[in-house]
């Protein structure tokens, strides 16, 4: 297994370095202009002299190679700085890379909006998975029944109804028509300036995540739900089973002791999977409640043709995206002792 | 009788204190919602609007335009002139004084020096400073006492109101941007994030793209302003949500740009929270009608005046029948509603610059249209569609990805097809459309196309800069990157002659005169037919008190006579 895991990491390194380069190329080549978004009383003269001085002019190896040193090496020196207060050289003059649009370090913007989605996406999934479980494992046990059908029906509403649609019809029920004095009301936009240091602002808190955490709750459980159903199904007409219950055990144990965790194993790896995505963040849900996470940076970097911002963001998607695929491989291995590497 | 005297004038002291205006703070909170975020607060490194108008609040310039367009001093007391000496009687330099006692947020005097350096921070050649046109022209600036700025420019300036009037010209603190001039101006992010101010407010934190938190300015020159003592700038979302929660939920105060349904934002005015306001400037949307030849078979010579000129668009009646058959009323009213009126004229404004020898255009007349092209010479064939010599009169019609814009598009196809006219429509992105990417076929400036729809504006009030784009020498060509203002590739000498002539006439009548004159020209020979006068629509909450919505500066620039009512 360790052996594996090692020669699994080594093997990233060239996968990133390709990436990386793909994702430069794909931005490079394709024709958007940081300057487009300028208003028209810019004429074309300042336009030019603007994409001159944002390093447009050099070389495209050129720029990659800047891009590489100022990620690999520069980004990494920062941060182990600032982590252990020391310092490496000449810190002050180092060019980091920086966002054309607001000109100022895309790690920095990057470290800005990740509490918001951590708060909003991952509490979201957290829920997703806490809804989902019993849900699956109940329409499993029971199949076809009452609560099966309707759990199905939920699901099937839950990931087919788009997030735009549940987002702006829970603002419309919570925000405009119940009145703004009443215990249910619920604010529309996620306040990013909010501090929760003690009671009063943590039930502010959760106030203003219950809509967006919803929203993307059920999209989550709708799929973590079947596939649980689905993996307890294929464990509950297994052989073991039969003994188990031939053995006296109470149906309590041998669901969630035997089934549940037999069944657990192909859900956790597709759990760990999905990871990445919440980093990703939930671009609708965000921009619906304004809750200004990574996903609308980077939406917002893609329109502006801010290279260095999407660059930066789609690659460190990339690292996480690989990481956690190793994560869950080696987590596959973990759970389920028939599994062997090497 | 001592204790008398003391009671009487203890009693008259409150009595005073109570009728006083609301003082500074003592509104407490304000929320605004731009639905675009503001990126940076430094307008000298970002020319989007948004970021212009936040950081009006923090950072002013020495003079500005108030809501009808008229110069109003701001750091100054009064305008220079001719007539009272501060611009000299050669139109080549212009004194501005400095109001005494002026201050900066963090307690420090505000002198000639900070403007001087502001003057050199934007014209440093290596940074890239976005509102460099406005300081066209000046060849010194400089500080003549603590107080007193003399701007020296290398021509004779009629209208020498360029440099530091409106809210692209803020003046910023030497002592604070002194590192970061040149290459070094994007790397202080901590001076663009947080630019210290004369203006009401200054900043206590900003998060880029998403809100920003300020306060009330203690050193703010009226000791009785701002009445809020916070501010929240928040970004992000979209048009509807921003007006959903002025007009609806209640939360936020301002709402900017609200370029929505039009029947959707009456809809939510109805509720009785807010209202909805609506102000003109200078933007029109206008189709573009490209006078060269885009056929793709010319190569190199595409839309140049070297590859010859345009088959059909030459020809007057051509273009004078697709003016005929769009009506402008009903795409105002499907796509814009109170933010837009039809116009006839690339200038729209101000008042004095607008021509009413064009006003044909605003009633539709599909008759007429098909008159005019049958009378010269364009036949329907079995097709429907008109031709003459082999010409078929086919266009391409190209815009940016915009709901309202396609609508406007599918209608002209519509009206066009009923003269004779084959239309063919193209979107494209914005950012392709509007960058200026090289390699791309697409942009509006290289106008690969028949005709292009985009709305183009000028800031502030004088149309001179405005009226030079469509001179000859502005036509973007291979030579030069395709780095030009005349996208109708117009070319006349009479044009450019007069272009040059308002350039060194000062009265304003005769100013008028001309810039009427070089609309009418641009009108008549084609080079463009305006569609819409676009406004600006914004929404506040009905609580708020002093708002006087403002198109030809910041919408914020008197923010702080802001109160709760």
């Amino acid at each position: 297994m360790l052996k594996y895991t090692i020669r699994r990491l080594i093997f990233t390194i060239p996968v990133l370095l390709f990436i990386s380069l793909v994702i430069f190329l794909l931005l490079d080549l394709s024709p958007g202009d940081p300057t487009a978004q300028l208003p028209m009383t810019v004429p074309p003269e300042i336009r030019e002299h603007i994409r001159q001085a944002l390093g447009l002019g050099e070389p495209m190896y050129w720029r990659y190679l800047m891009w590489c040193n100022q990620f690999f090496i520069i980004e990494p020196l920062n941060i182990i700085e600032q982590a252990w207060g020391i310092s490496i050289g000449d810190g002050a003059n180092r060019t980091r890379v920086m966002s054309w649009s607001t000109r100022s370090p895309v790690v920095d913007l990057i470290i800005e909006r990740t509490p918001q989605t951590l708060w909003v996406v991952g509490m979201s999934y957290i829920v997703g998975i806490i809804i989902a479980i019993p849900i699956g494992v109940i329409s499993a046990y029971k199949q076809y029944s009452w609560f099966d059908q309707t759990g199905t029906f939920i699901s099937m509403v839950g990931f087919s109804v788009p997030t735009f649609f549940t987002g702006v019809l829970l603002i419309v029920i919570f925000s405009t028509l119940v009145p703004t004095d009443s215990i249910f009301w619920l604010p529309s936009i996620y306040d990013t300036t909010h501090k929760v240091t003690d009671w009063d602002s943590f039930i502010f808190q959760i106030r203003q995540i219950i809509m967006p955490v919803f929203v993307l709750g059920l999209y989550n459980a709708s799929q973590i739900s079947r596939f649980m159903r689905a993996s307890m199904l294929d464990n509950l007409s297994l052989d073991y089973v039969r003994t188990a219950r031939a053995k006296g055990m109470r149906e309590r144990v041998v669901l969630l002791v035997h089934v549940l965790r037999n069944s657990l194993i192909p859900v956790v790896t597709v759990l760990a999977l999905n990871i990445p995505h919440v980093f990703g963040g939930a671009i609708i849900t965000e921009q619906v409640f304004k809750v200004n996470g990574l996903g609308a940076l980077l939406i917002l970097g893609i329109e502006g043709a801010d290279i260095p911002l999407v660059q930066t963001l789609t690659f460190i998607f990339a690292i996480l995206i690989v990481f956690f695929n190793l994560i869950a491989d080696v987590l596959y291995g973990i759970l389920d002792p028939r599994i062997r590497y090497d | 009788m001592k204790i008398k005297s003391l009671v009487i004038s203890t009693a008259t002291a409150l009595s005073v204190a109570t009728m006083a205006m609301a003082d500074r703070g003592s509104d407490g909170h304000l929320n605004i919602i731009y639905w675009q975020a503001p990126s940076i607060l430094n307008p000298y490194l970002s020319g989007g609007t948004k970021d212009l108008e936040s950081s009006s609040m923090i950072i002013e310039p020495l003079a500005r335009y108030d809501e009808g367009g008229n110069l109003v001093p701001w750091l100054v007391d009064t305008i220079p002139t001719v007539d009272n000496g501060g611009v000299s009687s050669d139109l080549k330099s212009i004194t501005w004084k400095l109001s005494a006692g002026l201050k900066w947020s963090d307690g420090s005097d505000v002198t000639a020096h900070d403007v001087v350096f502001t003057a050199n921070y934007c014209m440093d050649p290596a940074g890239g400073c976005a509102q460099l046109n406005k300081l066209a022209d000046v060849e010194n600036v400089e500080a003549v006492d603590d107080l007193t700025v003399k701007v020296t420019f290398g021509v004779p300036k009629p209208f020498p109101y360029g440099p530091f009037v409106g809210s692209e010209q803020p003046i910023i603190q030497k002592a604070q941007f002194a590192d970061c001039m040149g290459a070094k101006a994007p790397e202080c992010t901590e001076q663009n994030f947080g630019p210290i101010g004369t203006g009401p407010f200054r900043v206590t934190e900003f998060k880029a793209n998403d809100v920003i938190s300020m306060e009330a300015n203690p050193m703010y020159r009226d000791p009785a302003k701002p009445s809020f003592a916070t501010v929240t700038f928040k970004g992000g979302g979209d048009a509807a949500a921003a007006a959903r929660t002025v007009l609806e939920t209640g939360e936020f105060d301002y709402a900017w740009n609200l370029q929505i349904d039009p029947a959707i934002l009456s809809d939510m005015e109805a509720a009785g929270k807010g209202t909805v306001t609506s102000s003109f400037g200078t933007a029109v949307e206008r189709l573009m009608v490209n006078l060269s030849n885009p056929d793709p078979a010319l190569g190199d010579k595409r839309s140049t005046l070297a590859g010859g000129p345009h088959p059909f668009l030459t020809d007057a009646a051509v273009r004078r029948a697709l003016s005929l058959a769009i009506d402008r009323g009903i795409l105002t009213e499907v796509g814009y509603g109170a933010a837009g009126k039809p116009t006839c004229n690339v200038v729209p404004g101000p008042a004095i610059y607008v021509s009413t020898a064009n006003d044909e255009c605003l009633v539709q007349d599909i008759a007429k249209a098909n008159n005019v092209l049958e009378a010269a010479g364009w036949k329907r064939g079995s097709d429907g569609v008109r031709s003459k010599d082999g010409v078929r009169l086919s266009i391409l019609y190209q815009t940016s990805t915009n709901a309202v814009r396609q609508d406007t598009q599918a209608f002209i196809k519509q009206w066009w097809s009923e003269i004779g006219v084959e239309t063919e429509l193209k979107n494209i992105s914005a950012s392709v459309f509007f960058g200026g990417d090289q390699s791309s076929p697409d942009t509006y400036q290289k106008h690969f196309s028949d005709i292009e729809m985009y709305t183009n504006i000028f800031s502030g009030t004088d149309p001179e800069a405005y009226m030079g784009s469509w001179v000859c020498s502005e036509m973007p060509t291979p030579e030069n990157n395709w780095l030009g203002n005349n996208m109708p590739r117009y070319c006349n000498a009479e044009y450019d002659a007069l272009v040059a002539e308002l350039a060194g006439t000062a009265n304003i009548d005769d100013r008028a005169r001309i810039v009427i004159t070089l609309n009418d020209m641009l009108m008549q020979e084609g080079a463009m037919i305006p569609l819409i006068h676009r406004g600006r629509v914004s929404a506040f909450a009905n609580s708020l008190g002093g708002v006087r919505q403002n198109t030809w500066d910041s919408e914020l620039w008197n923010v702080a006579d802001w109160h709760r009512k």
